[in-house]
Parts: structure tokens; sequence; C-alpha cells
């Protein structure tokens, strides 16, 4: 086969259209366009949420209102206009008791997803908590869950039944003086997903939940909270994918994780929101701040991302390694194609001694897309003996993509060791090669190696994930070859 | 507000910075007081205002020559002093292979202004970057080379920068070096202070390398404890063209270098390299950018730090690869040993690559000394301080090794030594540093 069919191969390869593009009709509940004060009270009152949480809201609010956006990505953010947004949309059918009152579009739509709420997720051992828009429809499997004494629900129904635990730990990650997106998220978030494990307890099954931007331009804050209690452990889903749409969409969330004593969390996201298409029109915003808090000695928090969606990727899941021998880990696959930029990477912050840190992450850029690492690894003065280890390696497919790795490490001990190393090669020849000499098609050869340079994170996602991680992987750039 | 200090502080005594200088350097003043005006008003915040600035170009009455030695035995190159700012001709220069120019800059930009104006300010980033508006602005003098087409300079070109003086200074200097095609060059710039006064330095040197030509740059800081050095090389690199670039610092206080290398043309190949010792409260800062413009361009880098007491550590290592530089290869590499538990390292090695063919690595690496190693060493008799000598030595071995001219790497082995055993790093002979003994 010539070089030059190999290169059409791969630039068609990684065209492929978006598959999960449909809208579902649902009556939905929709406020006026912008953000006040008013607008604020006004998602409190319908969540019919506590004084100290729309006081939590207002703080944040006032203090976003000073920020500004954030520059320092490597990406092109068009201006924003947070005031054209709506800040609240809830499926009006709610408080469902049964899958029968459920809206059957909604249900529809999650079937095309492929989260059916029926007893077969029973049988795959997973309970699932659908967020489609910012409200939850139904909870599943809470009863089960909730005779080990975990809570799993929508956050705004954790801030009714257990307010004292929410309130002890909401913000206290990230709080919501952290970022830009932070602190908007903080004064506007809707709904989420609330996580308590409590003390000993090994939660039997995967948590899990998917978020679907469904109603036309309201944007989509949500607000994850996971709390892992003494020797608890906990493996959490979150998947996403979108519709179809035309006007950029925004996505700010923030994901907080406390890990107490000997606790371990593993957090596995699959992002697929909408990219925008081959020329670069619409696809959605994603401005997400996720952290993890190893608060506890011993604990363990793993970060497991795939994110192939999204027009715009700025996702930094990072630990705190507070507790005395904590372990943070993050694994990550970033696929750009067309005209997405991805600005992605974790930041380890070793605080405690003898933490340890390992970060791997693979980028795989296409079309004319950007894909950036950014990461920090901070050894601070009482980080006696952390380690870290970072490797970081980019993919090149196509002559008009870029592959951009911007670590920063900084040791403030003689104790402590880090390693980082990055590399950033196109497919190599003599590999595809040697597939085609062996009869393998160059779509299937191209396949094959990027399925391999990824395969070290997706050995460390979940079974039912690891899964549908392979067959986005195969939307995105399968399809374009093969 | 140190800024605005320098805008006013120009605006007073322009007239007798310009009648003191020249013209090719005049033409940039203005962009530089305009860069600065327009600059974030947290520029310059490292600076201080209260330096004397000579702007009158007083000479000082001893012959530096006489006074101060840098002393590389064996190394018999071309010899010339920067004392502060000032340009001192070398009354007993031996003499320059035929057309090759080696003068002060304000004699070129007079004498060879065809030379001159075509090269001078060309790389540097006014706008962007506020220590090189402040030279634009300020400078008055500096070093000027010139290589013709095809000669090549056998013996090393050593530039000595010397701080001198009883009261505090600050020094602006520009120095400018050019090799035409097919030409080779080694300079060697050694950079001094003497006694416990506060010096700040800040010299920007431009470098153009022609076609096919080969150039070296060493730079050795051994500077006190009242000095901030703030150094610029900006290096251009034509077709074939070869450049070695080494920074190596063994003693200082404060020093922020930024160098910035340009591969303008296929198959030019840079080698960039550095090595800092820090201890007590040293801070040095290597800011290195290395752009790929062109296809088959190669750049190898490699910079290493030890740090002991509560020094502080810096590199911020920028690779780009530019869409139309397919095959090129990059690798940069930065490796830190922290000794003492209060030194910092922070490092931020950086990939921007926008073409697919090509192979560009980095790794970055803070650790410890190898215990093993350091128990192999004991465990056959060698005292703890030695093995860690040892080790420290073969840490920096690689980029020793980079060294082309062997009087220069002898040198170097030797001071590396006794700077690892906290030994005095001057030079025997000398009049300044070596009269303290």
């Amino acid at each position: 086969m010539s070089k030059d069919k190999g290169h059409d191969n791969i630039s068609d390869f990684t065209s492929g259209d978006y598959k999960y593009g449909f809208t579902t009709d649902v009556k939905t509940d929709i406020v006026k366009r912008g953000l006040d004060e008013g607008i604020i009270r006004l998602i409190s009152e319908k969540k019919q949420e506590p004084e100290w949480l729309l006081d939590f809201r207002l703080k944040a609010f006032r203090h976003w209102k000073t920020l500004k956006m954030p520059k320092w990505a490597h990406l092109r953010i068009p201006d924003i206009d947070f005031q054209a947004i709506s800040y609240y949309a809830a499926p009006l059918k709610k408080q469902v008791n049964s899958l029968d009152e459920v809206d059957p579009e909604i249900l529809k739509t999650f079937n095309k997803l492929g989260i059916p709420l029926e007893e077969q997720k029973r049988l795959s051992g997973m309970a699932v908590d659908a967020v489609m828009d910012s409200t939850s429809v139904k909870t599943t499997y809470k009863e089960d869950l909730a005779k080990l004494g975990i809570i799993f629900c929508s956050i705004s129904e954790a801030v009714k039944q257990y307010p004292d635990l929410v309130r002890k730990y909401l913000g206290s990650v990230v709080p919501y003086t952290d970022n830009f997106f932070a602190a908007l998220n903080c004064a506007v978030f809707t709904d989420g997903s609330f996580a308590y494990i409590p003390k000993g307890v090994r939660c039997p099954v995967e948590l899990s939940t998917y978020f679907r931007i469904n109603a036309s331009n309201t944007g989509q804050f949500e607000r994850t909270l996971i709390v892992a209690d003494d020797d608890a452990y906990v493996s959490y889903l979150e998947g996403c994918t979108a519709p179809m749409r035309d006007e950029n969409q925004l996505h700010a969330a923030i994901v907080e994780i406390v890990a107490n004593e000997r606790a371990e969390v593993k957090y596995s996201t699959v992002q697929n929101w909408y990219p925008g298409d081959k020329d670069g029109k619409g696809g959605i915003y994603n401005f997400v701040t996720k952290r993890a808090m190893c608060a506890g000695e011993n604990s363990k928090v793993y970060w497991t991302q795939v994110e192939t969606g999204s027009a715009l990727t700025w996702k930094y899941p990072s630990c705190v390694l507070k507790g005395d021998n904590s372990i943070g880990e993050f694994y990550s696959v970033a696929v750009t194609n067309n005209y997405q930029m991805a600005d992605t990477g974790t930041k380890m912050i070793h605080i405690g001694r003898n933490t340890k840190s390992r970060i791997v992450s693979k980028g795989i850029s296409a079309g004319h897309s950007e894909n950036s690492y950014r990461g920090i690894v901070r050894m601070t003065s009482g980080a006696e003996n952390g380690r870290n280890f970072s490797q970081c390696d980019s993919l090149l497919l196509g002559d008009k993509c870029g592959a951009h790795t911007f670590p920063t490490i900084d040791v403030h001990n003689n104790t402590a060791i880090v390693e980082h190393e990055a590399s950033t090669s196109k497919i190599n020849e003599d590999q595809l090669f040697y597939c085609n000499q062996r009869g393998i098609s160059t779509e299937d050869a191209v396949g094959l190696i990027v399925n391999g340079f990824a395969k070290e994170v997706f050995n460390k996602l979940p079974m039912e994930f690891a899964v549908e991680a392979q067959k986005l992987l195969s939307i995105s750039i399968d399809n374009a070859i093969g | 507000m140190i800024l605005q200090e320098y805008i006013k502080l120009f605006n007073e005594f322009r007239s007798v910075i310009e009648s003191n200088s020249s013209e090719a350097l005049n033409a940039l003043r203005e962009s530089g007081l305009q860069a600065l005006e327009g600059a974030d008003g947290k520029a310059l915040k490292e600076y201080e205002t209260d330096f004397g600035l000579n702007f009158q170009r007083y000479t000082i009455q001893n012959d530096p020559y006489k006074l101060f030695t840098c002393d590389i035995p064996n190394i018999g190159a071309y010899l010339y002093y920067i004392v502060n700012d000032t340009f001192y001709a070398n009354p007993q220069q031996q003499p320059l292979p035929a057309g090759v120019i080696i003068c002060s800059l304000k004699e070129a930009a007079q004498n060879h202004s065809e030379l001159v104006k075509p090269y001078l300010g060309r790389q540097m980033h006014i706008n962007d970057n506020p220590n090189e508006a402040l030279n634009a602005m300020l400078a008055q003098d500096g070093l000027f080379v010139y290589v013709p087409k095809n000669v090549q300079v056998e013996k090393p070109i050593q530039l000595v920068n010397l701080m001198y003086g009883n009261v505090d200074i600050m020094a602006v200097a520009h120095n400018l070096i050019v090799l035409e095609e097919g030409a080779k060059a080694q300079v060697l710039v050694c950079d001094h202070s003497s006694g416990k006064v506060k010096y700040l330095a800040n010299r920007v040197t431009e470098v153009f390398v022609g076609k096919n030509a080969v150039y070296d740059h060493y730079k050795v800081e051994n500077t006190t404890e009242g000095m901030t050095n703030v150094c610029s090389l900006l290096i251009d690199q034509q077709e074939g063209s070869e450049v070695v670039s080494n920074i190596i610092t063994l003693n200082n206080c404060q020093t922020l270098n930024t160098i910035k290398a340009g591969l303008n043309a296929p198959h030019a190949s840079l080698s960039l390299c550095g090595m800092c010792f820090l201890d007590k409260t040293q801070h040095v800062s290597n800011d290195t950018e290395i752009l790929h413009h062109k296809p088959d361009t190669n750049s190898f880098e490699s910079f290493k730090y030890i740090l002991d007491d509560e020094s502080k550590g810096n590199f911020y290592g920028m690779i780009k690869v530019l869409p139309d530089a397919q095959k090129s290869v990059a690798m940069q590499t930065n490796k830190n040993i922290c000794i003492s538990n209060d030194a910092q390292m922070r490092t931020m090695p950086q990939l921007e690559i926008y073409a697919d063919d090509v192979k560009c690595n980095h790794g970055a690496t803070v650790g410890q000394l190898d215990d093993t190693a350091l128990f192999y060493m004991l465990s056959r008799g060698i005292s703890k301080d030695e093995a860690k000598m040892l080790l420290m030595s073969a840490f920096v071995y690689d980029v020793l090794e980079k060294v082309r001219i062997p009087a220069l790497k002898d040198r170097l082995k030797l001071l590396i030594e006794r700077r690892l055993r906290k030994e005095n790093t001057s030079c025997d002979s000398c009049m300044i540093c070596g009269s303290k003994k």
C-alpha cells in the first residue's frame, strides 16, 4: 500500500460523525436567561434549599463577579456571554416511584445511550443515577445500597435528607474561591450526585451516573460529591454523551472526592460530549474542576478518564495527598479530532509523608485539533520520601494537528523523587508496514496501533467502561480509517 | 513602580545616553521606551533603583588586564574585557585572522555600520520581554565580533564581564556576534564580580550564525553575593549551521538566563547544555526556548542542577516545532539533585508540536544521590564526602563533556571539584579575588 493512501486513510479515519446526536422532546422547565442574585435565589427556591446553601451560592456568585476568564490554557476560547445562558432546566415530570411514571421519551433516550433503567442493569451489577439536564429523574438500587448504609442519591435530595454530611464536605475540596468556573458552579449548580460510603463498607456495585445535556441553551452545572469514610471502597463511573447542537453549550462541573483513612476511591470517566462538526461548528465547552482529597492515612484515589468529546476541554482531575502514605493515580486518554481543543492533565500535591503518585497520559490528535497535557507535581517540604512518576505520550495522526506537553515539577525537599518523561511521535511506519505485510489493512493496523497506544489506560477502566471506551475510540478514530 | 523610575531616569538622561553611544544603538531606544511604558506595572519588579549607572562612560583608572585575571591555563584566547558596561581594548592583543573584527559595539557601529545595522536588535522581543526592552532603552555599548565568510577562528575568543566598583552599580550591555557563511568561532564569556557591593547586570547577546557556520558559546558565571545577573542569549541559525552552547553557573547570587534559539533553516542543529551549582540562598533561573521553524532541524538540550542549603532553581524549557518543521528531532532533559531539605527546584519542560513527522521527547527528574552507589563506595573505604563529591561530578559529567575547548574543559573540571568541596573557585594570580585569600 502506498504511503499516500495511508494518509488518505488517516484523514478518513478521523472524520467519523457523531453517533449520539439526537434530541429528546420532553417538556422542560427553563428559567429566563441571564445571571444575577435573583436567578440564584430562584434556583435555590425552586430546589427548596436551606438558608446556608443559598448563602454559599451567593458568596460564590459575589466572588465570581470579581474574577476573569482564565486565559492561560492552550485553548482558543471564544467570548462566552454568561448572561445569554439559562441557568436552570429541569424536566417537568419529577418524583417518580416506578419506571412506568418516567416519560417514555426519556427512557428511549437512555436506551439509545445504552443505559436502560430496567432490571437488566441490576443483573449487570450497576446502580444508575441518571441525570437529564439538571435534575435527577430516577435513582435505582438506592434501597439495596441503603441496607449497607451507602447513600447514593442526587445532591439536591442529599441536601434535604443529609444536610449535615453535605454541609460538612461541600466545598471542602474545591472551595468557591478556587477558580472562575468553580465559582460559577458553586453559584448556580443545579444538581448532581452524592455518594457516601460509611466506615468499613466496600460498595458492592459500581456506582454510575450518566449526564446528558438536553434542553437547548442550558448550561449544565453538575456538582458531584463523593465521600469515602475510613476503610471504605467505592468505584464510581461517569459517562457523558450529548445531542447534536449548533450553538455552543457550556458545561462547568465540579467533582469533589474525600477519602478518609485507608479509604479507596476509583473515579472513571468516559466523556463524549458533542465535539462540534467537521468544520468546528458547535460543540460543548467543558470546563471541569475535579479534585480529590486524600485526607486520611493510606488513602487511595484513582482517576481514569477517556476524553473523546467536547469542542473545548479544560479539565485537571487532581489529588491532594494530605494523609501519610496516601496514593494518587491519574490515567488519561484524550482524543481530539477536527477542530477540537483539549487542555487536560492533573495536579498531584504531595503534603503527607511517603505519598506516591503516578501519572500516565496518552494524547491522540488528528485533523486540525490541539491536544495539550498540563500538569503539576508539587512536593511540599513535609512530603518526605514523596515519589512521583509521570509519563505523557502523544500520537499525531495528521500534519495539521498539534500535541503539546506543559508539565511543572516543583520540589521543596531533599527526599522526594520526581520523574517526568514525555514523547511525541506519529504512527510508526515500521509498525504499519509490519501489519500490512501480514495482511492487515492499513485501517485496521492504525486502529490496532492506536488501541495499543491507549491500552495502558483502558486496562485501568472497569469492565463495563472499557467496552464503551473502546467503542468510543472506534467512533472517534476507528471510523476515520475503517 | 520601579518601572516608572527607570522610564523617568531615561527621559531625564536621554541626551547624555545618546551622545555617549552610537546611532545604531540609539535607534532601538524609542521602541524600548514604548514597550516599557506599555508594560505591566509588575515588570522589572526584581530590579532595584538605587544603582549607579555610568551614562557618561567614565573609565576606571587601572588597567583591567593587569588588575584581574580569569585564569584558564593554556587556552591562548583572544582576550577582551568589559568592566561594568565599558569595553576595554587589550593593549597586548594577538593579531586576529584576516577580516575578523572584534571591537566595542559602539566603535563597530561607527566604523562598520554596514555590518552592524542589518543585525542589531533583530532578534530582540522588546514588546514581550521587559528585560530586553530595558536593555534596548539603556544599552550604550558592548562587544562586537564579526567573522567573514569561510574564516575559521581557531583560538577561542574570551570575553570577561567584570563588575567592579565601590558603590552599587548597574551595567547594561549589548553584544553582537555575526558569523558569515562557513565561518567558525568559539566564544567564552566569563561573568565575574568583585567586592561586597551590589551589582545588577542586564546583558543581551545576539548571535547570527550563517549557512554552514559553526559556533560555540560558553558562559561561565563566577560572581559574588551582591550580584543580580540578567542575561539574554539570542541565536539565529541558518541552513546547516551548528551551534553548541553551554551555560555554567558556578557561583552566583541571583541569575536569570534567557536563551532563545531559532532554527530558521533546514539542517540547522543546536546543542544547548547547562549546569548549576547552588547553595546558600542562591537562585538560578534558566528560561530556554528552541523554535524549530524549518524541516530537518535538530536540537539537543540538557540542563543539570545541584541544589544545596536554601537555594532555589528554576528551569523552563520550551520547544516549539512549527508546522513546517517536518522530520525535526528535539530532545530535552532536565535533571536535578536536591541535597538539602530546604532547597527548591521548579522545572517546566514544555513541548509544543505542530508537525506530525517529528521525534520529540523530554524528561525531567528531581531526586537525590543514589544510595546504593554511595553505599558501594563507602564499603570500599571512600569517605562519605569524597563519595558524594564523586557522584555529583559524575552527575554533571555528560554536560561537561559537551565543552569543545579542551583547556576550558580541564579548568572547569577542577573548578567544579573545588566548588563541590566548597573551596575557593577564584584564580590564584588575580589581584582582586586572589588577594582576598
